[in-house]
């Protein structure tokens, strides 16, 4: 038996799975003291079903709060940036593109240094150890306590961003250092601000995993927990510590694995209602479709892999105008239990028309009961003319897809939708994010510039699908239950020796 | 200063290269290198140095001197190890030695992609005017695919810079030996160089440039922008294409997603075949052909457009260019044919970038006739 969590800005939600059967749910406002909401909702969902947490083989947690903590700027620690790569790359200084209020958070403490590889991995130039050591001198002086480190081409060759990290570390043990080369792709710049971000977010990282690990432990539950990063796969708690910055999109993810898991769909249209927006997506083959485009996360531009979501401003929350015709954008949000007509409120809500309309039966009907059947008629159509149109954007084809509803909005949409052959509300759709979490696989990922003029197209491939297999196993994959999820061959073109970049994910199951 | 009438230059604005660098990737159809590397280059120099003025080739003296600057590698390099700055200097401060004159004005020598930007990197940094046209209105691979070349001026000498600072100077009499040439070194550097190559005249810079390009990019950027306030990028960007003077033959050519996407070696080359499937249910079909820019685009089985008219594939929401290392399966896309500048679809032009030059045995067929063939 499993837990998943999913600790979103608004609600806690928190699942007992049993295989694959839901033995028990729970959903709560999430707390100022995360492990608080945690402990309430694990130790509900365990009473619930009358297990004990000795029989817990794993519990495993999503959570927004990363994402949300840096679009916020909030609990973000200053950082040093070394960039080793020196002659090469002075016209981009680092934090070039950031918005000024984020570079002023994190402050700009960088130092450019001589090191860097070409794409072939020849040196540009030997690393400045000396540099480095002044740097980390520096920064000890300045009490400065997370560094982030990138270095030109180290997914083609790791090794000086590995060595000024320890020379780093030589001088100030207790830095916090995030290394481009485990979070990015290629790309410098990109890959270099994911760094960073990383690096801002270490001390909250720490803290964070730290009462899930305090909530868990107060519950008595010895079973190791993991928590969910982008691409729908697990990380150890140890690793989320130091890579934070891996969870950035990770609600949305659980949120459509956990409705392909309960529909049974491998392909289809995911819409998540929430209290604000409604998150639209794609599932291919029960992954999430992955966004093409660079991803702004707070207004820096990253390379991360991402579900191509689109998101509108569409939730239970939602206000409607006296007349039924606006729904949204704005929300009451977190307020809805106070606020809504349904609880008492003066404002109208879409929960309330969907109240009204007789499709939920939320809070007291009779305090909408007054409403115009014509104005609850037309904010109903309105409701499903925005996810019509939301759909019809994220559809790559005119054919009808199925869609899957989930969220705790999921009640507002009661009629069909065109451009979706059914529409599909799974049971347990408002925990869809926590069952998401709970079957989360976990995952090996290797991104390498080939010669296939030296090495042959079938050894190159073979040994890339090799190392991302060993990766996943590495990250705590059974074994026997591995398998290459996605394989990308890019041909570089004007390199020569036939040089073509290759990347693998594998995932497999976690070893129980 | 000799050779310029200064008071007709225009300045630009910082955020006309955001619109310059957004138009410059629909003009690199599918090639050039990240615009977006070439927009900050660009920004960070004209912060520290200011922005240079832009110039008409009209404005030069027939005796005047123009060297290009432009950086030379591989897309997927770029991203890794941009340009410095003052390899862009050495580039052009060692050919103005070599070829014993200072130059009175940069120009670029391609407006696809990043090479739209570089120039006014060096423009900044040297103080220099910047002329509005280059060597080919859309983007090329390789050195020789320039209308210079195309009527007899040769590219070099040229002198490619590295990070370090080492140079090479290159001095051959034909510009494909000097293509052959810059690339083994650039190898051996790192594929991410900085070039200054056709060294030219005012009056070699009126005869054969590519006029206005960088204004009918800011153009093309700025209906971008504005389309996107308005609701149709695209359909806005269209309707400023038909305005100018070269660009004005532009068609929907399709619009789809992206069903396959796959890339062989054949004829030599490493060949790059995107096929897509209409989204309006009818079943119809679209393959585009593209090496490092697209060559050719075919509608169930018909050439539609081919090089050197230009075959761009956008964002059918945003209208942002997609460059082919950026395409991906799935992607809903519209695919944009545009007619290349008269100077580009002669016979003696046809012969160093027309289909052949890409081992592709088709004649060249300008996209409108293709298109009245069809509504025929």
């Amino acid at each position: 038996m499993r837990i998943g969590v999913d600790v979103g800005g608004t609600n806690t939600d928190a699942v007992l799975m049993d295989g694959s059967r839901v033995l028990a749910s729970h959903k709560a406002e999430t707390t100022a003291n995360v492990s608080d909401g945690i402990v309430a909702a694990i130790s509900d969902v365990l009473q619930q079903a009358g297990v004990a947490p000795a029989s817990l083989s794993g519990v495993m947690v999503g959570t927004t709060h990363f994402t949300n903590a840096f679009v916020e700027r909030r609990h973000l620690l200053e950082v040093g940036v070394l960039r080793l790569g020196l002659p090469a790359s002075r016209g981009l200084p680092p934090m070039i593109d950031w918005p000024q209020d984020l570079a002023a958070a994190v402050g700009r403490h960088h130092y450019l240094l001589e090191g860097g590889y070409q794409f072939d991995g020849r040196e540009i130039s030997p690393l400045d150890e000396a540099g480095v050591l002044a740097a980390a001198r520096e920064l000890k002086r300045k009490g400065i306590r997370s560094a982030a480190i990138s270095c030109i081409f180290s997914p083609v060759k790791d090794d000086m961003e590995e060595r000024a990290a320890a020379l780093l570390r030589s001088e100030v043990p207790d830095l916090a250092i995030s290394l481009s080369s485990r979070i990015g792709r290629i790309g410098l710049l990109e890959r270099e601000n994911a760094a960073i971000m990383n690096a801002s977010l270490a001390q909250l990282a720490q803290d964070v995993v730290g009462s899930f690990r305090s909530a868990l432990d107060q519950l008595a539950i010895t079973a190791p927990f993991y928590i969910s990063q982008n691409d729908g796969t697990l990380m150890t708690a140890e690793f989320v510590a130091q890579y934070p910055v891996l969870t950035f999109a990770s609600g949305p993810t659980n949120s459509m694995r956990g409705a392909a898991y309960l529909s049974g769909l491998e392909d289809a249209i995911v819409v998540d209602i929430g209290g604000t927006t409604a998150d639209v997506g794609v599932l291919s083959g029960s992954f999430p479709r992955e966004s093409t485009v660079s991803v702004d996360i707070g207004g820096v531009r990253t390379n991360f892999r991402m579900p191509d979501i689109l998101a509108v401003g569409l939730g239970g929350g939602s206000e409607v105008s006296e007349d039924g015709a606006r729904v949204g954008p704005r929300s009451v949000g977190y307020q809805l239990r106070s606020r809504a007509r349904v609880f008492g409120g003066d404002v109208l809500t879409a929960t309330d028309i969907a109240v009204a309309a007789g499709y939920a039966a939320i809070g007291d009907a009779s305090r909408v009961a007054a409403l115009p059947p014509a104005v609850v008629e037309r904010a109903v159509a309105r409701i499903h003319a925005l996810i019509t149109e939301a759909v019809d954007r994220m559809k790559t084809s005119a054919a009808a897809m199925p869609l899957i509803l989930v969220g705790g909005g999921a009640v507002l949409v009661n009629r069909a939708i065109p451009g979706a052959s059914e529409v599909v509300v799974p049971e347990h759709a408002g925990v869809a994010n926590a069952i998401g979490a709970s079957i989360a696989q976990v995952g090996g990922e290797i991104d390498k510039v080939y010669a296939y003029d030296n090495v042959s197209r079938e050894q190159a491939l073979e040994e890339a699908k090799a190392e991302a297999c060993a990766n996943a196993v590495a990250a705590g994959a059974a074994a026997t239950t591995v398998r290459v999820v996605d394989l990308e061959e890019l041909p570089l073109n004007y390199m020569p020796g036939n040089a073509v970049r290759v990347r693998v994910k594998a995932a497999g199951d976690l070893e129980q | 200063m000799s050779g310029i009438d200064r008071d007709r230059s225009r300045q630009l604005s910082v955020e006309d290269i955001d619109d310059l660098a957004a138009g410059a990737a629909f003009l690199g159809t599918g090639g050039g290198g990240d615009p977006y590397l070439g927009q900050l280059l660009a920004r960070n120099a004209v912060l520290e140095y200011g922005m240079p003025a832009l110039i008409e080739p009209e404005d030069l003296a027939d005796d005047a001197t123009v060297f290009t600057s432009a950086m030379l590698g591989a897309p997927t390099v770029l991203v890794e190890k941009a340009a410095s700055g003052d390899d862009i200097d050495l580039s052009i401060n060692r050919l103005a030695e070599v070829v014993g004159r200072r130059p009175d004005a940069i120009a670029p020598i391609e407006v696809g992609g990043i090479n739209s930007t570089i120039p006014i990197v060096a423009a900044a940094r040297l103080g220099l005017p910047l002329v509005n046209c280059d060597g080919m209105g859309r983007a090329f691979p390789e050195i020789q695919m320039v209308t210079y070349n195309v009527y007899g001026v040769p590219a070099t000498p040229a002198v490619i810079v590295d990070e370090h600072l080492e140079s090479v100077v290159v001095e051959t009499g034909s510009c494909k030996r000097a293509e052959e040439l810059v690339r083994a070194a650039a190898i051996v550097m790192g594929l991410s160089v900085m070039i200054s190559c056709y060294p030219l005249t005012g009056r070699q810079v009126k005869d054969y440039g590519v006029a206005d390009t960088l204004r009918i990019a800011l153009g093309i950027g700025r209906a971008l922008r504005e389309g996107r306030r308005d609701g149709d990028p695209v359909d806005a960007m269209m309707r400023f294409l038909r305005t100018t003077r070269y660009y004005r033959h532009c068609y929907p050519l399709f619009d789809g997603k992206i069903t396959d996407l796959r890339r062989e070696t054949a004829r030599g080359y490493t060949l790059g075949f995107c096929d897509l499937e209409a989204l309006d249910g009818s079943g119809s079909r679209m393959q585009v052909e593209f090496q490092n820019e697209n060559l050719v685009a075919r509608r169930d089985g018909r050439t539609v457009a081919i090089v050197p008219d230009l075959i761009s594939i956008v964002d059918r929401e945003t209208g942002a260019a997609i460059t082919t290392e950026n395409l991906h399966y799935g992607q809903r896309v519209k695919v944009i044919g545009t007619s290349a500048a008269p100077v580009m679809r002669t016979d003696a032009a046809l012969a160093v970038f027309g289909p052949g030059a890409f081992g592709i045995e088709e004649p060249f067929i300008p996209l409108e006739n293709l298109a009245t063939g069809e509504q025929a």
